[in-house]
């Protein structure tokens, strides 16, 4: 357990009568990027809330001792009249975390969000705005594990790059353990260094760049799914 | 104004303060229309504690509080949205009580008569108020992150069903503060009104909380004193000064 920052063993998750995830197997080392694929309803979401205990399992999930988490949610249903202002939620967050106000600032300052953003209610911010906001307060309190659930969503074009170069720079200089569920073949091709792929028929994992192959990808997502690397770019067509 | 009356009022203020600011989360977790359904849970208990000849007020808490376990047991189990359970709960409870008391113990219960407190009441009274005031004030940051994601709360450190639990104690504590002032029938308009007021007119979340707390207060005082002078229950008036202030507010745009 000491180099892995977590150690998933035989995790089975089911909701109501429907078992989502079984005998799933993996490891995840310390300051690594596990990329989570698969098409939609495989669990991918369910697997990360399994994670941080929100949901009820079977077999075992050991994480690293002081694991600090930093947990950003799939699309949240926010109402337009929350009076809850971008500021509210980071100041809240960073005292549940403990931490001074500076490093909100210094979160704010790597995500790229500007003070009027933080000014209004949440329920109003735009899409990327909101999720730029959720990554913030994903930073506070210096996590050592980052749970993404597809963080570049309703992220602009620009906006997902300096996201992706964020998340690469917080792995490799705060060591930092990313797991990260994306869509985005090409990014989890550039960035993850495992992915694991959650299939209706069957799972797999191992590193990213051999991995990721043609016909894991059409047997994962029952279509042909085509991933071209050129130079460190790829680009996949479904 | 005798003693009693100013010992009742200092009460009815610490709980208009306690029902303003837990009604903040309450209309932020969209709970309001369960403040009005939760309320009615407590009137099998007034019915019982007036059959076993107790005091009615520990009667309606004693049921508050196993109703607010009861709703979070179901919800917990069952994944069922709160509002449904208090839903069914409520009705079940009203169904209950209506059949355990009867004539004008029956309208006190429903409508609120505050006259005169006994010492160990009104002193009881306040300690619940300040014990919800310092609950909310002491779990507001995880409050309004598991308003927000629970999931977030959770990675925060938060025990988000123990969280939950004591959200729901908190605000069965409320209600039955204000149930000798505002009845069965209108505590729940106590939880519902000022916040919806305070909404309009605060331009962040320390203005919601104190514009809530300013006109819960305002309600019930200017309530209280308008019923007395009628020779009323005390709910009426108190929700019809606080549907006034509402009525006010809509005089001013929006904040939002």
């Amino acid at each position: 357990m000491m180099d892995n920052a977590l150690e998933v063993e035989d995790l089975g998750v089911r909701l109501g009568t429907e078992e989502v995830l079984r005998h799933l197997d993996f490891k995840v080392a310390r300051g690594q990027c596990l990329a989570i694929i698969g098409p939609n309803g495989a669990g991918k979401t369910v697997l990360l809330r399994a994670l941080i205990g929100a949901l009820p399992h079977t077999g075992s999930i050991g994480w690293a001792p002081h694991t600090r988490f930093g947990y950003l949610p799939q699309k949240l249903d926010i109402e337009r009249d929350l009076p809850v202002s971008g500021a509210d939620l980071l100041r809240a967050r960073a005292a549940l975390a403990g931490v001074a106000r500076g490093e909100i600032t210094a979160a704010l300052a790597a995500i790229g969000l500007d003070g009027a953003t933080l000014d209004k209610p949440i329920g109003t911010l735009a899409g990327g705005q909101f999720q730029r906001l959720l990554i913030a307060c994903a930073l506070l309190g210096r996590p050592n594990v980052l749970l993404l659930d597809e963080p570049a969503a309703g992220v602009d074009a620009p906006g997902q790059e300096q996201l992706n170069e964020l998340l690469r720079r917080q792995q490799l200089t705060a060591g930092m353990t990313i797991l990260m569920v994306s869509h985005d073949l090409s990014v989890v091709h550039q960035y993850a260094d495992q992915v694991l792929c959650l299939g209706r028929e069957r799972t797999c994992f191992g590193p990213a760049r051999t991995a990721l192959t043609p016909g894991l990808l059409q047997e994962i997502y029952g279509m042909p799914v085509a991933l071209h690397v050129h130079q460190g770019t790829t680009h996949e067509h479904a | 104004m005798s003693t009693p009356d100013i010992t009742s009022q200092v009460v009815a203020v610490c709980m208009a303060i306690a029902a303003g600011l837990i009604g903040c989360f309450a209309l932020m977790r969209r709970m309001t229309l369960a403040a009005d359904a939760m309320s009615h849970v407590a009137l099998p208990g007034i019915g019982l504690a007036l059959m076993l000849r107790l005091n009615p007020l520990a009667g309606a808490l004693l049921m508050l509080l196993v109703g607010a376990l009861l709703i979070w047991g179901i919800q917990r189990r069952t994944r069922i949205a709160t509002e449904t359970v208090i839903g069914v709960v409520f009705s079940v409870a009203l169904a209950v009580g209506s059949t355990l008391a009867s004539g004008e113990e029956l309208i006190d219960a429903l409508l609120g008569t505050p006259g005169a407190l006994p010492l160990w009441e009104a002193l009881l009274g306040i300690a619940a108020a300040l014990l919800v005031v310092a609950f909310v004030l002491r779990m507001r940051n995880a409050l309004i992150v598991a308003l927000v994601s629970p999931d977030i709360a959770r990675t925060a450190g938060v025990a988000v069903a123990r969280l939950d639990l004591y959200f729901l104690l908190a605000f069965a504590l409320t209600i039955a503060l204000g149930l000798r002032y505002l009845g069965v029938l209108l505590m729940g308009s106590l939880i519902i009104i000022p916040p919806a007021v305070a909404r309009r007119l605060a331009r962040n979340l320390d203005g919601m909380f104190a514009w809530s707390m300013v006109v819960a207060v305002l309600a019930t005082v200017a309530g209280s004193a308008l019923a007395s002078l009628a020779g009323r229950p005390s709910g009426p008036f108190i929700v019809m000064s606080a549907g006034a202030l509402f009525g006010l507010s809509l005089l001013r745009r929006s904040a939002a």
